[in-house]
């Protein structure tokens, strides 16, 4: 039968919204609370208790500040440019956000699962840069001017290994597919040597552990978290590219890091640790959900970022850009190569 | 089909518009954001066509790249506009007639032009794969790394060159300025690392 205008027209796009919007309040919830957990570690780590007022263990901190954030008067500074201003957070909120449509949290669970799902949230976490860079020029006051310097430069730098790491994955898989990605890893080094059941020894961060290593400091590095965080040094920088901002703007901007936090999270669990597979996949594990063993990973990963933003200390800009050129594009050069060649030699490709 | 062509002319009116106001607004960082519009909306014209490895490749060498050094130099240029904008009508007239000479040249070769799909077929030098059958990334790659490797490591080895004589020429190694050299630091033994307790005020 002839599909109809309303199945053609109307029933597609309401279905992608319904599922865009879904992911939308699930999205913002979690950073709600990466944000509550990112406090309380760093409290815990300092031996502090952290957040503790709010609600039942401090619980409801994260939508205290929302609110407060929400009900401030914005203020926009006399000499800013005012529409690049407010553009500006505009940018950073919304293009964290919307890599977030391709990613698949479980077998076939994406708003959108395009050929290039890789190539797209690449694509989107090298636009973030530009949040930054808009909100300290149009600022027009120097903290946040230097802060977007440095942050253009920085997120430039690390963007070339990250592109190097996503090569050499696009090598083992064959597809950027994210879906693909993530099958691609029952089967691997694991199998190679001999053991019979699929298990986490067949994901890439152990074929390729080097290459986990690097993306996982890219990761960091690309989201200005400690100790990368130099564009929002706040011991020499006020508060960077936020320090003009106040009120909703503000809050859209801090939205923008830790979403964009989230997805770095969720790219390394699908690049390195297999998605949503299961560790070992046999009778209780291979029961659960797809999308807890997601969640489960992902966390992990935050609480391992957290933990470093709490142990390691700021580092210097050049020691940082030293890092980005001289150490990581030659290994994550070097590793391409190797990639390339074992596939070949060994037949894998 | 009507909602392919409906984006087409969105992404075409705001493309040709941004471009306009590249070169129209007073402010050039207004111009370097302009210009990213554009390209934003160029790759959205390559992905109707169904070119989306070269619609997520210009985001991110062009967009993600490119501008934003772009940016980044405008940004600490010192230009006053009001100095800028003052030789605007003495050279009007002949800025005015480059740009005719210029469109009536790309109306004549352009009006002229027209892909013959048999014509492409018979000199292509290999078939042209269907979307369905294969990726985007695959088809170019056959071609890039097959028929045309020469050509591309020879665009690699130029721009390789390119970025030395950069480097090379603004490379001033100063022997005064104290350097950090980290395989110095780590390869240090710690037990040669004196620690001594200073007094105040009396240093070592």
């Amino acid at each position: 039968m002839e599909p109809t205008f309303f199945e053609t027209y109307v029933v597609p796009p309401l279905w992608m919204l319904g599922q865009s919007v879904l992911m939308l309040v699930i999205l913002l919830l979690t950073v709600a609370y990466i944000l509550y957990a990112d406090r309380k570690i760093f409290a815990a780590v300092q031996m502090r208790r952290g957040p503790n007022v709010v609600g039942p263990w401090g619980l409801l901190q994260s939508f205290a500040d929302l609110l407060k954030f929400v009900i401030k008067e914005p203020i926009i500074p006399a000499s800013a440019n005012k529409g690049v201003f407010l553009l500006a957070p505009l940018v950073a909120g919304v293009l964290a956000l919307s890599a977030w449509a391709v990613i698949p949290v479980a077998d076939g669970w994406s708003v959108a699962d395009p050929n290039l799902g890789l190539l797209f949230v690449f694509a989107i976490s090298s636009l973030e840069v530009y949040g930054i860079i808009m909100g300290g020029w149009a600022s027009n006051s120097k903290y946040p001017f230097l802060a977007s310097l440095r942050s253009a430069a920085q997120m430039v730098s690390y963007e070339v290994s990250i592109g190097f790491v996503i090569i050499t994955v696009l090598l083992c898989v064959g597809s950027l597919n994210l879906t693909d990605v993530v099958n691609a890893q029952k089967d691997g080094l694991g199998t190679h040597l001999g053991i019979g059941v699929n298990s986490f020894l067949d994901w890439h961060w152990l074929a390729l552990f080097p290459m986990f290593v690097v993306f996982f400091i890219s990761a960091i590095a690309e989201t200005n978290r400690p100790p990368f965080d130099l564009p929002e040094a706040e011991s020499e920088l006020v508060a960077g590219h936020m320090t003009e901002y106040s009120s909703t703007p503000f809050l859209l901007f801090f939205l923008g890091e830790f979403v964009a936090i989230t997805l770095m999270c969720a790219l390394t669990t699908i690049l390195f640790l297999g998605g949503w597979l299961p560790p070992v996949d046999i009778a209780p594990f291979n029961w659960v959900p797809g999308i807890i063993w997601f969640v489960l990973k992902g966390m992990f990963v935050f609480f391992c970022m957290a933990m470093v933003r709490s142990i390691v200390p700021r580092y210097r800009y050049d020691q940082l850009m030293r890092l980005g050129w001289k150490v990581f594009l030659p290994i994550s050069l070097a590793m391409v190569f190797i990639t390339a060649l074992v596939l070949k030699v060994m037949g894998w490709a | 089909m009507v909602v392919a062509s409906l984006f087409f002319y969105l992404f075409a009116t705001v493309t040709v518009a941004s471009a306009f106001m590249v070169i129209a607004s007073r402010n050039p960082v207004h111009s370097v954001l302009f210009l990213i519009l554009a390209f934003f909306n160029a790759a959205g014209l390559f992905m109707l066509t169904g070119a989306e490895f070269l619609a997520l490749i210009l985001i991110v060498v062009y967009v993600g790249a490119v501008a934003v050094l772009f940016l980044f130099v405008v940004m600490m240029l010192d230009v006053d506009f009001a100095e800028m904008r003052e030789g605007f009508l003495q050279y009007l007239p002949i800025g005015a007639l480059i740009g005719l000479v210029l469109a009536i040249e790309l109306i004549l070769v352009l009006g002229s032009f027209a892909i013959d799909t048999e014509t492409v077929a018979a000199t292509a030098v290999q078939p042209i794969p269907d979307l369905a059958e294969t990726s985007n990334i695959k088809a170019l790659g056959d071609l890039l790394y097959t028929k045309y490797i020469f050509f591309f490591q020879l665009s690699g080895l130029i721009l390789l060159v390119a970025m030395v004589g950069a480097i090379v020429l603004t490379l001033s190694h100063r022997p005064d300025v104290k350097r950090q050299n980290v395989a110095e630091q780590v390869a240090r033994d710690p037990n040669d690392v004196v620690l001594a307790s200073v007094k105040s005020g009396e240093g070592i």
